[in-house]
């Protein structure tokens, strides 16, 4: 036995290997759970050194900006040439800037304008396999990324979080052939099902051929998947072919067309209407100009009861005042103040409410449709009517996240 | 017809087979800069996405190091690594690639694999190998359907062995021999 397996030793450790393989891939695919600490250690080993290389990148650039082309404009005798080079590629790097702050700038504007709350995150990676569907992002389950959590861009939705490591999170993109999300259509409200195809296109399933599509029609989620809240962008629609029981439509994915860079995960999502008009259409939300300073001064408002610390001092100060004492004008030996004794109640008519925080100017007409959220948390109700609701007397001050906001590093 | 000690491709004895070995920071940092590659280059030069640098990378090494244990176990090591990159179960590309390390170093026990022309084949016909293994595999035990596109692969199989060839030929500086 010892002389057989010495003489097939090699057979024998290959068959060994494929079948622990083969055992490991039945356990998955039958249980259908993961072994999360084999692809754990891969990810914790390599989205590390893809930071680092990313971060070389972006001081790589800076470098080649701040020093280099400097070099070159001292270079008198090839001045004009220089200059010429210089520019080109000064062009090149501004150009990339500009597409940079511009993405920055409509994520900000995005997540301010979205009832949803969200977390920024960058493209690091993508999945492994030529046919790969699946980008990595730099947050992780560290930042509160959770499987399951949309991930979309200001133009429409990407895909959503299949894997949530702690340093970074694996997405499935709209385009892969695993990938589906319940949809409506934005003019006829007709709903069907998004499957990716594993090419640029989508393919959106169950529309009964009776229901009128055009091409052109923009298709909005519909918030039935409970992955994605209801009302933002997917795509346009490019073809529409009848058949029966149900139509062959295909969508042009909005979110993906720019390249993918920044995305943005919904932490917690909030389902909004569907605008009537098309996302290029929609007009952009531009705040008022800053007041002049003096009417900023006058406008401010004293920092009130906004703390624990601030409303103590406001209840001390009123039992204080009821006692004709103020603080840090009485004498030695004076009385002190009682603060046994409850508050006066506050005159009729002058209700006692927290300040709120200065709701932001609009201006007139301004406000786009998406704009107009119903508040309602993804997780805990069912989707909105179709029907556009009036627009509120005052919105709800957009959800921000500090996270979010942090600065673009490129 | 007689050739020349540099023209011949088939080993008379396993002794001619000259064993490279590798230091231990070139086999793990090679093997992690392969996948790094393919998660990372073609983010920013999609045109790259075509090129399976872990595969060319077992494929090398199993080539050089002579022994098929080796060549298994170093495949299998990666094809798990781009599993766990990928939205597969585990073992998918492990199985694979543990496949083509086995046969890689059967090649190199036999072969003068120092040959260009024999490496840019090798590494040709292991792509297309690798590919339609996993194609097999994808359809049978996942019951995914997943095309195999013939022409693209050979196509692409070229292209990679053009890369391999060069590849190679980096990773030649980096070996000891005994």
């Amino acid at each position: 036995m010892e002389t057989f397996l010495n003489r097939y030793r090699n057979v024998t450790v290959l068959l060994l290997v494929i079948f622990a393989q083969l055992v490991l891939l039945a356990v998955q695919v039958k249980n259908d759970r993961d072994v999360r600490m084999i692809r754990v250690w891969t990810v914790s080993a390599v989205t590390p050194a893809a930071r680092v290389i990313e971060w070389l990148r972006g001081g790589g650039i800076g470098f080649l900006r701040d020093y280099i082309f400097l070099r070159d404009t001292q270079e008198t005798n090839r001045k004009l040439q220089a200059e010429v080079d210089k520019l080109k590629v000064e062009n090149t790097f501004l150009r990339d800037e500009l597409n940079t702050a511009d993405r920055a700038k409509a994520l900000a504007l995005f997540q301010a304008r979205t009832p949803s709350r969200t977390l920024a995150a960058n493209v690091i990676g993508v999945g492994a396999g030529s046919n790969s569907k699946v980008v990595f992002v730099d947050r992780g389950s560290v930042a509160g990324v959770e499987r399951g959590m949309a991930v979309l861009t200001p133009d429409g939705i990407v895909g959503k979080v299949i894997a949530a490591y702690p340093t970074a999170s694996e997405v499935l993109l709209i385009t892969d052939p695993d990938f589906a999300a319940g949809v409506i259509s934005q003019k006829t409200m007709v709903r069907g099902t998004l499957k990716g195809q594993g090419t640029p296109m989508c393919k959106v399933d169950y529309v009964p051929s009776e229901e009128k599509l055009q091409v052109g029609d923009w298709f909005y989620t519909s918030g039935d998947d409970r992955v994605f809240p209801r009302g933002f962008p997917v795509g346009v629609v490019k073809i529409v072919r009848p058949g029966q029981p149900f139509q062959e439509v295909y969508v042009e994915p909005s979110g993906i067309q720019r390249g993918l860079e920044d995305v943005l995960i919904v932490i917690e999502g909030v389902h909004q209407v569907i605008p009537n008009e098309p996302p290029s259409a929609q007009p952009v939300y531009i705040a008022p100009p800053p007041a002049p300073p003096e009417l900023q001064a006058a406008a401010t408002p004293m920092p009130t009861a906004g703390t624990q610390a601030d409303k103590l001092r406001a209840q001390y100060k009123a039992i204080g005042d009821a006692q004709n004492h103020k603080f840090g004008e009485s004498g030695v030996g004076e009385k002190p103040v009682n603060f046994n004794l409850k508050p006066p109640p506050a005159a009729p008519g002058a209700t006692q409410r927290p300040p709120t925080p200065a709701q932001p100017t609009t201006a007139p007409g301004s406000r786009p449709p998406t704009a107009v959220p119903q508040p309602v948390p993804a997780t805990q109700r069912p989707p909105a009517p179709a029907q556009p609701a009036p627009a509120p007397a005052s919105p709800p001050p957009p959800v921000t996240d500090d996270v979010a906001q942090r600065p673009h590093t490129e | 017809m007689n050739y020349s000690d540099s023209e011949r491709i088939l080993l008379s004895s396993q002794r001619e087979g000259q064993v490279s070995r590798f230091r231990f920071w070139v086999m793990l940092a090679v093997p992690l800069a392969a996948i790094l590659f393919q998660v990372y280059v073609p983010l920013f030069f999609q045109f790259l996405g075509f090129l399976e640098m872990p595969l060319l990378v077992v494929v090398y090494f199993a080539l050089m190091r002579r022994s098929q244990i080796h060549g298994l176990m170093i495949g299998a090591l990666v094809g798990l690594a781009q599993d766990s990159l990928s939205k597969n179960p585990l073992g998918m590309f492990g199985i694979v690639d543990t496949l083509v390390g086995y046969f890689a170093a059967s090649v190199g026990v036999r072969f003068d694999v120092d040959n260009v022309i024999l490496r840019l084949f090798l590494a040709f016909f292991f792509f297309v190998f690798h590919q339609f293994f996993y194609w097999v595999m994808t359809r049978a035990l996942l019951e995914q359907p997943l095309t195999f596109e013939i022409q693209r692969t050979l196509i692409l199989g070229l292209m990679n062995a053009l890369v391999g060839i060069f590849l190679f030929h980096f990773l030649d500086k980096l070996r000891g021999s005994v």
